[in-house]
């Protein structure tokens, strides 16, 4: 079918400020968008910067807003966002992260932000010999935030950082903080408590959704963050480690 | 501009980062960069599905003597013995570490790591599968690659992002570091270093269906190349044999240890024909011929026989809940990319491009070597799907990858350590970045003849068609001309973006040259080899013939040509046997 791309450019080295291009290109319903936007690399424009790696919706690379909406571009297929000949497919960049060039955002205040919540396995006192014991249920408490890629997409998709908090520490950041507090094995909360427990921390966080809807994954982004809220609460009123998962 | 270190890690997926935080934590405390053409966490390790592969023993008795006995015979004998077993022995140690890392296994009831059993993995010398592949629902790779990252964290690794390998710095075959081409602003960079680790992946692109990442270019091998170091046992090149129809995105073996079984037209368990040991959970490289056998003869779903064909790998016996518990992201790429539910229907699946068995011949310690005679390069070290020390020999046993990136990635960092402490870095001779410089203007002149695409694609056909599942002497002859003309278009091949920030088209120029060369030596060396052996299929010698081909092949660019040798595998344990399962 044909389609019309209206693609977000921006040439650091030449544009005062981004733009849109139209590109008229043929494409099958069950084509990634991913492919067709290459597609339009290789054949209209070899200009055009995305970035990409794995193709299949597991390394993060390429996310962007398509029709307004933040996704993966590998995981999304031209029939998911298009139904008929001749329809319009918008792709514009991340949002709150500053444009490096076309679809290329800068992420190194997303990345900061991820870092500074210590997202790293804190264990006590010396390992075990084998491993650390560990049960079913247990693994399964945390299992939803170990899916996260840091992709930014909830990032990008919040409002906090988007308006009124911009050093919201944002959704990926808390949930991978959330994976280590919620893992019986981890004995680090108390590390954590300084980057987490503040109105940048988790009490930024006002329940928009937003990181939920959008995450590519499906977690359950916003029920982590609560957790974690919970858990900090308990924390600091005298619970112990186990009690606070 | 000139950047001073001890040790340069290029490459940030499981090996290159085990090797850096190796590295960190050495009691000399070298500098350490890690220069990777991604962000970390971007890498191709994150793809991995199946699991890591170690002797725990967790859910049945198993010991580090049966899992390397297994990787030999998977490997169809050209493995290195001593590799092996010392491959098997510290993936019990690797397996520990990364738990003790955080690494969030699945458990048993017991609350123990739990394991599952993969193809060619065997108790007691092949009597029955084990249960061996240490796994992470099915995402044990991106579970690796995010402790990792987390743990290089903590340890403040520094990261160079998206600086991409140009050059390696080789004189007299001492390393003296790397050129590299940062993509925010388009400068070449040196990197002068004591000691530098390869660890870029492989270089499944240069296939048209492949389970690989875009960016798996073969970086590291084809710069080397490029440079005079010799490339190993190139020829063999697995085609894993369950990829998603048309699209060649894995579906992992793991679906089959679970209890898949792949059937053909007829709904027939046709591996009972292939391997009536170990059925779906016989080697890769024989699935993914049975399954073109099946094809060839009529019995693909289609019927039509051609590439379109594919076969079913039927999951509907498994249940739902070991379906989400156990394969949740499969189920999600069947649902995402065919719409199906695997518990309900079958997954129409096609072999894959997948894995590169050959690569930068190193020794134990992950030292480059220069030659067939056992001399090494100074300072240059290999680790991960890029090297060969070689440890998968002819065939990859699947889990072996994993293993292979954290015990090697780890041996590797070790002694890149020692040797700082104990020397110091190299002359640096001036203009180290002339030639990149130069090819890069090249590049970059007016005057668009021959586009990078239109190699590319010519490039992915020739090795899909010629130097694939199944090789013919003719055919491989024609690929090795069709290369040719390639080569020599090449010089005509310019980019049109004139950017110095971001210009990724000039990136995946390069990248496209690093497939180019990487496929003529492939190509050459599939010629060479007149035997069938692990995934090398010769149809004009469909026999294995450990007279005259129980040897690693070693290949050179030499003079616009392609010069190669022969390398001893060491056969210190076992004798080689037929590979019967």
């Amino acid at each position: 079918m044909k389609l019309t791309f209206i693609i977000q450019r921006y040439n650091p080295e030449v544009d005062r400020q981004p733009h849109h291009e139209r590109y008229e290109i043929e494409a099958e319903p069950n084509e990634r968008v991913l492919e067709v936007l290459l597609r339009i690399k290789d054949t209209l424009d070899r200009s055009l910067s995305i970035r990409r790696s794995c193709g299949h919706g597991v390394c993060g690379s390429d996310a962007m807003l398509i029709n307004g909406v933040e996704r993966l571009a590998c995981k999304t297929l031209i029939k998911n966002v298009v139904e008929i000949e001749g329809a319009v497919v918008l792709i514009t960049p991340l949002r709150s992260m500053p444009i490096q060039r076309d679809l290329y955002v800068d992420q190194e205040r997303f990345f900061k932000k991820y870092r500074a919540v210590k997202p790293f396995f804190i264990a006590a006192g010396l390992a075990p010999e084998k491993e650390f014991v560990q049960s079913p249920d247990s693994r399964s408490a945390f299992d939803d935030p170990t899916k996260c890629i840091l992709c930014a997409a909830c990032y990008s998709a919040c409002p906090v950082v988007a308006g009124k908090r911009p050093d919201f520490a944002g959704p990926a950041a808390i949930i991978n903080a959330a994976r280590f507090i919620l893992d019986s094995r981890d004995q680090g909360p108390e590390q954590r408590m300084e980057a987490l427990d503040n109105n940048d921390g988790v009490w930024g966080c006002e329940n928009h959704f937003d990181c939920t809807r959008v995450c590519p994954r499906g977690i359950k982004v916003t029920k982590a963050i609560n957790q974690t809220k919970r858990s900090i609460t308990l924390y600091k009123s005298g619970k112990g480690r186990d009690e606070i998962v | 501009m000139i950047r001073e270190f001890d040790t340069v890690i290029v490459g940030a997926g499981g090996a290159g980062l085990y090797a850096a935080l190796e590295v960190a934590t050495a009691p000399n405390t070298p500098r350490t960069a890690v220069v990777s053409k991604l962000f970390p966490m971007r890498s191709h390790t994150g793809a991995a599905q199946g699991g890591i592969g170690a002797a725990l023993g967790n859910v049945e008795e198993d010991k580090p003597e049966w899992h390397a006995f297994d990787t030999v015979k998977g490997g169809d004998y050209l493995v290195d013995q001593r590799a092996a077993i010392l491959l098997a022995e510290d993936a019990v140690r690797a397996v520990y570490d990364l738990e003790h890392r955080g690494l969030p296994f699945n458990r048993t009831a017991q609350g123990r790591i739990d394991q599952r059993r993969f193809g060619g993995h065997t108790r007691n010398f092949g009597e029955a599968p084990a249960f061996r592949s240490c796994y992470s629902a099915d995402r044990t790779g991106h579970m690796i690659l995010q402790t990792l990252y987390q743990q290089c964290i903590r340890s403040n690794v520094a990261f160079f992002n998206e600086f991409y390998l140009v050059d390696i710095l080789l004189d007299s075959r001492r390393c003296s570091g790397i050129v590299a081409y940062e993509m925010a602003t388009g400068e070449l960079h040196v990197f002068h270093a004591s000691a530098v680790l390869i660890a870029t992946g492989g270089f499944g692109r240069m296939f048209r269906t492949t389970s690989n990442a875009h960016s798996n270019t073969g970086d590291g091998p084809a710069v080397l190349a490029r440079r005079g170091v010799p490339l190993q046992d190139m020829e063999f090149f697995q085609f894993h044999p369950t990829g998603i129809r048309g699209m060649g995105i894995l579906i992992s073996e793991a679906v089959r240890g679970e209890g898949g079984i792949l059937r053909n037209r007829g709904n027939e368990r046709f591996m009972e024909r292939y391997a009536p040991g170990l059925l779906d959970l016989a080697p890769r490289d024989m699935i993914a011929r049975a399954i073109v056998e099946e094809i060839r003869a009529g019995r693909g779903i289609t019927g039509t026989g051609d590439g379109a064909d594919y076969v079913h790998l039927d999951a509907t016996g498994l249940g739902r809940e070991t379906v989400e518990k156990k394969l949740p992201d499969i189920a999600d790429f069947c649902k995402t990319y065919q719409g199906i539910d695997p518990v309900q229907s079958p997954i129409p699946v096609q072999p894959t491009a997948h894995y590169a068995m050959g690569g930068i011949p190193t020794d134990l310690d992950c030292r480059v070597l220069a030659d067939g005679e056992g001399n090494v390069y100074e300072g240059l070290y290999a680790a991960g799907e890029a090297a060969c020390v070689s440890v998968h020999g002819a065939n990859r046993l699947g889990t072996n990858s994993l293993v292979d990136l954290v015990v090697f990635g780890r041996r590797a960092g070790q002694h890149m350590a020692e040797f700082c402490s104990g020397a110091d870095r190299a002359g640096l001779a001036p203009h180290s970045d002339r030639r990149s410089h130069e090819d890069i203007c090249r590049l970059m002149k007016p005057g668009r003849k021959t586009s990078v695409r239109s190699i590319r694609d010519k490039v992915q056909a020739v090795m899909m068609e010629s130097v694939g599942i199944f090789r013919t002497a003719s055919g491989i002859r024609k690929a090795i001309a069709d290369l040719r003309v390639l080569e020599s278009e090449w010089q005509s091949v310019r980019v049109n973006d004139r950017n110095r920030m971001f210009n990724t088209e000039l990136m995946e120029a390069l990248e496209q040259k690093n497939l180019l060369d990487i496929a003529r030596i492939t190509a050459e060396c599939a010629l060479r080899r007149e035997e069938s052996r692990g995934a090398h299929a010769r149809e004009d010698f469909p026999l294995r013939n450990d007279e005259r081909f129980l040897h690693h092949s070693l290949a050179w660019f030499d003079e616009g040509g392609i010069r190669t040798a022969t390398r001893p595998v060491d056969l210190s344990r076992w004798q080689p046997m037929p590979r019967k399962y």
